[in-house]
């Protein structure tokens, strides 16, 4: 038994001339909830699918509980799949749906009823196993579905953004129902979703994809305090991105000069020479206001917006002729953090392991 | 109460929008439809005509070996011939609706092309292939029994004796129940293929997938999903098929010879030759019973 739930190797899928996935290598633990992220065409279904059998391998490999899958057919992986639309078989029951994979596997009659009965209670839908599909809403479709697929017991559940057709509010009751489901049954979920906050909301790790590729493998903290490249920086939240010029390394650290004229210290992640053209990452919220200067590495700016937003409070700052700052305040309480009006001239601070170089 | 005077109004208005069709389906079809059924209870006048005794003698005499047998051969043809047209054309409509919709109406349209020829024309065309001087027996009596006997010069073998023997004589085609089912077959082919063309191709693929991901093979998904799911399109195919081949009278006509002959010839030789009025409306009476009943239960069936 190998330790991982599913392994793929140098997986490669074309269709025709269209690259859909690109050499894609992945490592995915046993009971781990695991995520594909990315823009919609970045191929993150198209590995799904190659998992679930639906799609045969242009190249690469593909193991399933250390099994190398090959052509094997869809209803021969130990798999289960819960589709975007649902898919729930419109001319039977609720039962007759969820009963559907027992039947296959012909497990016995009375194991199937108490099965499909505990797989109904499961997703808390007990008590309409007699309904047609067509009768039940979109949230309980998606725990029909749900159920359709747990109901089997199955190594690995491949999660087609399940979630993408529910309204938000329900959408976000459903995330934390969802996870709470998977540390209960302890199997390993695979989640595709174009969504970067449900999927920081529930994955144990993240891969972010994009044309093919996959970018970073990481936690959700990871993924978000420390983007390996500007895609996912970008991507996942939002960045302020400032181009600039090596101009001095000194203990670990980089001096980088933006536009000529203002100049900020980032910690050294990778090789960097001097004159090197770079790219700073900086989140909103990691940056902090004050009317006076806080520390010498603290930079000057102009508010040139303010947007209050309930929760916090968005300030666009310009640094220098050609470049804005988004900065996001926390509004903790009523006259608790100063606020300032546009233009008022302000200095700029923030950690400086905040600052994130990247390759331009 | 208010609401009476304008509902009284509406039904009104939906009176006047459909009086055309009523007015056409009154005139053209339920008053010669009363005329045939009370014509039924008659009696045959002596020169041809109707003499109004009222009788159940023509229902009655329905009920002759003779007669009988003529109607479940009409059975057993229609039936066959249904279940040919599903057989063939149910896998014919699914190819279609799985090509790439650009392919899709310029196939369904050669599926059309035979049937722009008249009616009357491609039928004879079955009589030059399956009669005994026909394109069929031609080759079996003579290129292929030449080559046989060329063969059996070379190489003697005990199998040629009895294969020159078959090919002497051309095969019994025309005139022959078969043929008449090859002819209904090949005209009502497309009335199978287009309902179900058109269940399939609103079918939604993705249920195999849930299927197959729910370990149904390929059978079990076809079974337990794709074919309930297009039984609309099989059901509403058969009856399209099955009620005008029951009817059927210029193919058992002019393929069935005199030997294979329907009950829609029967009627007909009743109106036309026998001049027996009342009788062929008997018949025709029972046989749209039969019909009736018969697209009942299945309708139910389908929809159950």
């Amino acid at each position: 038994m190998s330790e991982y739930a599913v392994e793929l190797k140098e997986v490669c899928k074309h269709f025709g001339l269209v690259v859909a996935v690109d050499g894609i290598s992945l490592f995915i633990r046993d009971g781990e909830f695991f995520s594909l992220l990315g823009p919609s065409g970045c191929g993150k279904t198209t590995t799904l699918r190659l998992i679930a059998g639906f799609e045969l391998l242009t190249a690469g490999e593909v193991y399933i509980g250390g099994r190398l899958q090959g052509e094997t057919p869809p209803y021969r992986r130990p798999v289960n799949t819960v589709f975007q639309n649902y898919a729930l078989f419109p001319h039977m029951s609720v039962f007759g749906n969820v009963a559907f994979g027992l039947e296959m596997q012909k497990v016995r009659k009375e194991e199937i009823r108490q099965r499909v009965l505990e797989a109904l209670e499961m997703v808390r839908l007990p008590g309409i196993e007699n309904r047609k599909p067509g009768q039940l809403s979109g949230g309980q479709q998606q725990r029909v579905a749900l159920a359709r697929a747990l109901v089997n017991r199955p190594n690995v559940l491949l999660l087609d953004e399940p979630l993408g057709a529910l309204d938000l509010k329900l959408r976000k009751a459903m995330q934390l129902e969802l996870k709470a489901l998977q540390h209960r049954v302890g199997i390993t979920f695979i989640y595709v979703t174009h969504d970067q906050e449900e999927a920081l909301t529930m994955s144990d790790r993240i891969a972010v994809m994009n044309q093919g590729r996959v970018l970073q493998v990481d936690t959700p903290e990871e993924i978000y305090e420390r983007p390996a490249d500007r895609f996912v920086a970008d991507f996942i939240g939002e960045t302020n991105f400032l181009e600039g010029e090596v101009k001095g390394r000194r203990a670990g650290e980089a001096a980088v000069v933006v536009d000529g004229v203002l100049t900020l210290h980032v910690p050294i992640e990778r090789a960097v020479g001097m004159g090197d053209e770079v790219t700073v990452a900086i989140r909103p919220e990691k940056i902090s206001l004050h009317a006076e200067l806080p520390d010498p590495r603290a930079v000057p700016g102009i508010v040139q917006e303010v947007v209050y937003t309930g929760t916090d409070t968005r300030y666009l700052v310009q640094l220098t002729e050609k470049t804005i700052v988004t900065v996001r305040q926390q509004n903790v309480g009523i006259g608790a953090t100063v606020s300032f009006p546009v233009g008022a001239q302000v200095y700029l601070y923030w950690q400086p392991e905040s600052g994130r170089l990247l390759k331009t | 109460m208010a609401a009476q005077p304008r509902s009284r109004r509406e039904t009104l208005r939906l009176f006047f929008l459909i009086s055309p069709s009523l007015f056409w389906l009154v005139v053209f079809f339920l008053i010669p439809l009363l005329l045939v059924f009370a014509i039924s209870f008659g009696q045959r006048g002596t020169y041809g005509g109707v003499k109004w005794v009222l009788n159940l003698q023509n229902y009655l005499r329905f009920f002759d070996p003779l007669y009988l047998r003529i109607f479940g051969r009409t059975f057993y043809i229609a039936a066959v011939t249904t279940l040919i047209c599903l057989i063939t054309g149910y896998p014919l409509a699914y190819f279609i609706a799985t090509r790439p919709p650009r392919w899709r109406n310029g196939l369904i349209l050669l599926l059309m092309v035979p049937f722009w020829t008249n009616f009357l024309v491609r039928t004879y065309a079955w009589i030059l292939i399956l009669r005994d001087a026909g394109l069929i027996n031609t080759f079996w009596t003579g290129s292929l029994h030449a080559t046989l006997l060329h063969l059996s010069g070379l190489v003697p073998l005990p199998i040629w004796e009895p294969l020159l023997h078959v090919t002497a004589h051309p095969l019994a085609l025309f005139g022959t129940d078969w043929a008449i089912i090859i002819g209904l077959v090949y005209g009502w082919l497309p009335d199978m293929v287009l309902p179900c063309y058109a269940a399939i191709e609103r079918f939604d693929f993705s249920l195999v997938e849930a299927a197959q991901d729910l370990y149904a093979n390929r059978l079990k998904s076809f079974l337990r999903v794709i074919l309930p799911l297009t039984m609309s399109g099989i059901v509403a195919g058969s009856v399209l098929v099955f009620i005008p081949s029951l009817g059927a009278y210029v193919t058992p006509d002019l393929l069935g010879g005199a030997k294979s002959i329907m009950i829609g010839n029967v009627i007909y030789s009743q109106f036309m030759s026998a001049r027996d009025y009342p009788f062929g409306s008997a018949i025709s009476f029972v046989l749209m019973a039969v019909m009736l009943v018969g697209t009942l239960i299945y309708f139910r069936m389908g929809t159950e």
